[in-house]
């Protein structure tokens, strides 16, 4: 939560783990962890489709939570977990949910495909086997204008179909 | 549960013996799921300042003044305005009547008039808050009936920015003796691209190399003959490179030229690399939409349903500048006829003048607006001859060794009735419109079925790809590998993939040995814009002839046998680069023979080949909400040859997506020629939750002229789904809706509207939907 009594300006040591590891970056209270992640951790697959919420490109995990990081102040994210898509892959190999992307053309132009990939994860954790309602419901705030969805929703049926695999 | 007839297809493993027609996997794909995929706003230079642009918030009239805010220390910050432009103040394109930055005179709100930079980029939204331009408002346009009104000239001698004439047979001798004789005005809204990336660009000055920009967008050349002309610099001082690309359907073909020259602009000013990215609403209000349009039918048809002939007025809304207008405005008329036999037409239509932002390039080009017209028209006509939609269809459909509305013979043994029936039989068609025709008299949700039969021609129109002259390189390389040149760009679509299956194919090596160079200008040859669903067949096979060129080198040389193992082409192409150094082969566009297109008739070959479709829309209406959705969805096309089942399911759902979008939510409020709603927030475009199953059918007939026998897929979708689901609605309510975006308020308010004049009126007489 924000302190009203930190003065305006006044960059604050935030510490977070993100994606496994320990980091420590110093940031205005109201900087969006969207910006902390792009331009001080250099992690730039999260992206930015409209600054407001709406689209869900720059969906990440937080403490297991599905989020807009452009909606988070940097404040808030002191003390967090944070799972961005360049967590996903281990090691070079990629996680079962983005070969399953890859497999049934999911992915188009790419620039929704972090968030919807965090949004489908987040999905499978609370539900493993969802139904087609469920998978629309899980990713509704997610946007794509590319696929018309239906191959997304199918990469995520194939991952529940086969378990996902890590 | 499958929710895709083709997602099982993909092969992620080593070569198939025939790559064509099987779903490798997508060539920039694992960049795209692991976010390591780079896109504009992900680059950063050394030294990099960024820039925003101070807009015009009036439509129309003369700047006074420009000043800035005392509160702001100035010295930080680059500022540029159109004295500060190198070259020729505009943006070359068809006309140069666009200017990219105002001097002077206002055309339109949110135009370009003053360029700052800065190097922190949260210091940009004070400072563009603190340029005040004063004006005296002049009189402004906001409609196309105002335009044509001519009350105020606002563009040339009669604010028409070109006009077309299609004329076949006689028409005038065919009103009298017609039977019936059926009109209808169809309108379509603007629409927005809404590609999740916001447009954006880098551009970096130096006074040796002079300009390089990087950017998202769909044409690097065009961009390049822009920053030529504005920067004041020879071809070879400019250079253009595309960067990962997040969705463009258009949006990124004409507007990039206008930011790269603003980057441009500033860098060469401040000597410094300059970032110019856009936030959503700007992108929403600034760049380019569909253009609004309208149609005017009036047909004139025999007893039993024959078409006799028709006049067709169309009509689209340009905005301020000239643009890209004329060429939109072209395909719409050729396609305004629909897959249709007209004995007698008579085509005419214009591109008018406003005072808004200039409408632009978008999936379909005119077409999904003169095709939204024929299609409820010929459900009109059907209702009022007293057909079905279905026989009205096939009554009237082309055949092969008919000809078109431009004169131009069906060459290809299309069968229009045939993919109708199997399109019906998809949708179960006759059995639910037996249901809901029992079911909607007692229930408060109204149900119905509505078809839409199209074509879709590809690649450039008429004379188009011959002035095009598109050019195709490929390389062998020290590794033994095959690199791809060309200027043709990947932004969802999946030129990467296509582009590099072809050469595989060509080659009888593996999919995995063929790799595409970055779209840079200094690097590929022009093979022409990325539009016009013409990369796959018209790029395409210019990629299999340079292929073969590619073999046939090694061949002659005595390097490669007549036939090899797809090493031992590895093999040849490392010993060739080895000993001879480069090798290269280039691949020039031949038009087809006995192709011909008149440039002023408007008579002749149009298209070198048309997509087929019939698509059928199932579509609910909910009495108490008044809200219109979508349940079922049939897409049945014949696009030639399918060279990557995945990639064209992808193309065609996505399509359909964005045009029930078109149809159903996406509703552009104008005021004084400004986009009220230019968020996220309040213009709605489909959601996970909003699409209903699409089932998507491919018949293949092919196509001598294209790759492999590929037509072109991209746009096609877009332009049924519209008259398929409003044909749909009618259906359902049995009120005659002809206007989209049609919104839940927008059918409440026709619906109650038809019961006041119920009331009013003792004898009700059925009006013809």
């Amino acid at each position: 939560m924000l302190n009203p009594r930190l003065p305006d300006g006044t960059r604050l040591e935030i510490s977070l783990t993100v994606n496994g590891a320990a980091r420590t970056i110093h940031a205005y209270p109201m900087t969006r962890l969207l910006d902390v992640l792009r331009e001080e951790l250099n992690l730039t697959g999260t992206k930015e489709g409209c600054g407001e919420g709406e689209c869900g490109s720059c969906s990440i995990l937080m403490d297991g939570f599905l989020v807009n990081s452009c909606l988070i102040p940097a404040l808030q994210a002191n003390g967090t977990s944070i799972v961005t898509i360049e967590g996903l892959a281990n090691d070079n190999r990629l996680h079962p949910l983005q070969k399953a992307f890859l497999e049934c053309g999911a992915a188009q132009c790419g620039i929704c495909t972090p968030g919807m990939i965090l949004a489908a994860l987040h999905l499978l954790d609370k539900i493993p086997q969802p139904s087609l309602d469920e998978i629309r419901e899980g990713l509704s705030g997610n946007l794509c204008r590319c696929t018309g969805y239906f191959q997304i929703f199918e990469a995520v049926a194939k991952l529940s179909r086969n378990g996902v695999a890590d | 549960m499958r929710f895709c007839a083709y997602c099982e297809g993909v092969k992620l493993t080593e070569s198939e013996e025939t790559i064509i027609g099987t779903s490798v996997p997508r060539k920039e794909g694992r960049d795209k799921v692991t976010g390591a995929a780079r896109y504009v706003d992900d680059i950063r230079l050394p030294g990099m300042l960024y820039g925003a642009t101070v807009r015009s918030k009036i439509a129309r009239g003369k700047i006074k003044r420009i000043s800035f805010s005392p509160e702001i220390d100035w010295n930080e910050y680059v500022i540029a305005t159109a004295k500060d432009v190198p070259g020729k103040n505009c943006i070359a394109l068809i006309l140069d009547d666009q200017p990219c930055l105002v001097d002077g005179v206002i055309n339109h709100p949110e135009e370009p008039v003053v360029l700052i930079a800065h190097p922190d980029k949260h210091a940009l939204a004070k400072a563009v808050e603190g340029v005040v331009i004063e004006s005296d408002p002049l009189p402004a346009i906001y409609s196309m009936e105002g335009s044509e009104k001519q009350s105020e000239i606002i563009w040339g001698t009669d604010n028409i920015f070109k006009s077309f004439l299609i004329e076949k047979g006689d028409v005038d001798r065919v009103w009298a003796e017609a039977d019936f004789i059926v009109e209808g005005e169809y309108f379509t809204g603007a629409q927005e691209h809404l590609y999740i990336e916001n447009n954006g660009m880098i551009a970096v000055f130096d006074s040796v190399a002079g300009v390089t920009v990087w950017g998202s967008l769909q044409c690097p050349f065009y961009v390049h003959k822009a920053l030529m002309a504005l920067c004041g610099l020879p071809e070879e001082k400019i250079r253009v490179v595309q960067l990962e690309t997040g969705g463009a359907f258009g949006g990124k073909e004409e507007y990039p030229s206008m930011i790269a020259g603003h980057a441009s602009i500033l860098a060469m000013k401040s000597g410094r690399p300059v970032k110019i990215v856009y936030d959503r609403l700007e992108d929403m209000v600034a760049t380019t939409k569909r253009h609004p349009s309208r149609t005017r039918h009036r047909t004139a048809l025999r007893k039993d349903g024959k078409i006799l002939g028709g006049e067709i007025d169309f009509t689209i809304d340009g905005g301020a500048y000239a643009t890209l207008s004329s060429v939109v405005l072209s395909r719409g008329t050729i396609h305004a006829g629909g897959p249709y036999l007209w004995p007698s037409v008579r085509i005419r239509s214009k591109a008018v003048a406003t005072n808004t932002p200039p409408h632009g390039a978008f999936r379909g080009f005119g077409a999904p607006q003169s095709l939204f017209a024929m299609e409820r028209h010929m459900d009109r006509i059907a209702k009022i001859v007293g057909l079905s939609p279905v026989e009205i269809r096939r009554r009237n459909f082309l055949q092969p060794g008919q000809t078109t509305t431009t004169e131009q013979v069906i060459r290809e043994p299309i069968n229009l009735s045939d993919l109708l029936d199997k399109s019906l039989a998809h949708a179960s068609y006759k059995a639910k419109k037996e249901n809901f025709a029992r079911e909607n008299k007692t229930s408060s949700i109204k149900k119905g079925m509505g078809i839409a039969a199209f074509l879709h021609g590809a690649g450039f129109t008429g004379s188009g790809e011959r002035y095009l002259d598109s050019v195709v390189g490929m390389e062998g390389t020290a590794d033994g590998s095959v690199r791809i040149l060309v200027s043709s760009t990947e932004f969802g679509q999946g030129t990467n993939t296509v582009l590099c299956q072809i050469a595989a194919e060509a080659l009888g090596i593996p999919y995995e040995s063929v790799t595409i160079a970055q779209a840079d200008t200094t690097i590929v040859p022009n093979s022409g814009p990325t539009v016009a669903s013409r990369t796959a067949m018209i790029v395409g096979n210019l990629v299999r002839s340079a292929a073969i060129g590619l073999k046939q080198t090694l061949q002659l040389d005595g390097t490669l046998k007549k036939t090899f193992k797809p090493a031992e082409f590895g093999a040849a192409c490392r010993k060739y680069v080895a000993e001879k150094g480069l090798l290269r082969s280039l691949a020039r566009y031949n038009s087809p023979e006995g192709v011909y297109w008149d440039d002023v008739t408007y008579k002749g070959e149009a298209y070198a080949a048309y997509a087929w479709a019939v698509y059928v829309a199932e579509v609910s209406v909910d009495l108490t909400t008044y809200a219109a959705k979508v349940e079922n969805f049939v897409a049945l096309q014949e696009i030639g040859k399918v060279l990557h089942p995945v990639l064209a399911e992808g193309q065609i759902i996505g399509g359909i997506a964005q045009a029930i979008g078109l149809a159903l939510y996406e509703k552009v409020l104008w005021q004084n020629g400004r986009m009220l709603n230019g968020q996220m927030t309040n213009y709605i475009m489909p959601a996970s939750c909003d699409l209903p199953p699409i089932r998507v059918v491919f018949e293949e007939i092919g196509n001598p002229h294209g790759a492999y026998g590929a037509k072109g897929i991209g746009e096609l979708p877009m332009d049924g789904p519209a008259p398929a689901i409003l044909n749909a609605i009618v259906d359902a309510l049995g009120v005659p809706f002809d206007s989209i975006p049609l919104l839940p308020e927008d059918i409440l308010e026709a619906i109650t509207r038809r019961v006041q004049s119920r009331q009013q009126i003792t004898s009700p007489q059925e009006s013809p939907c």
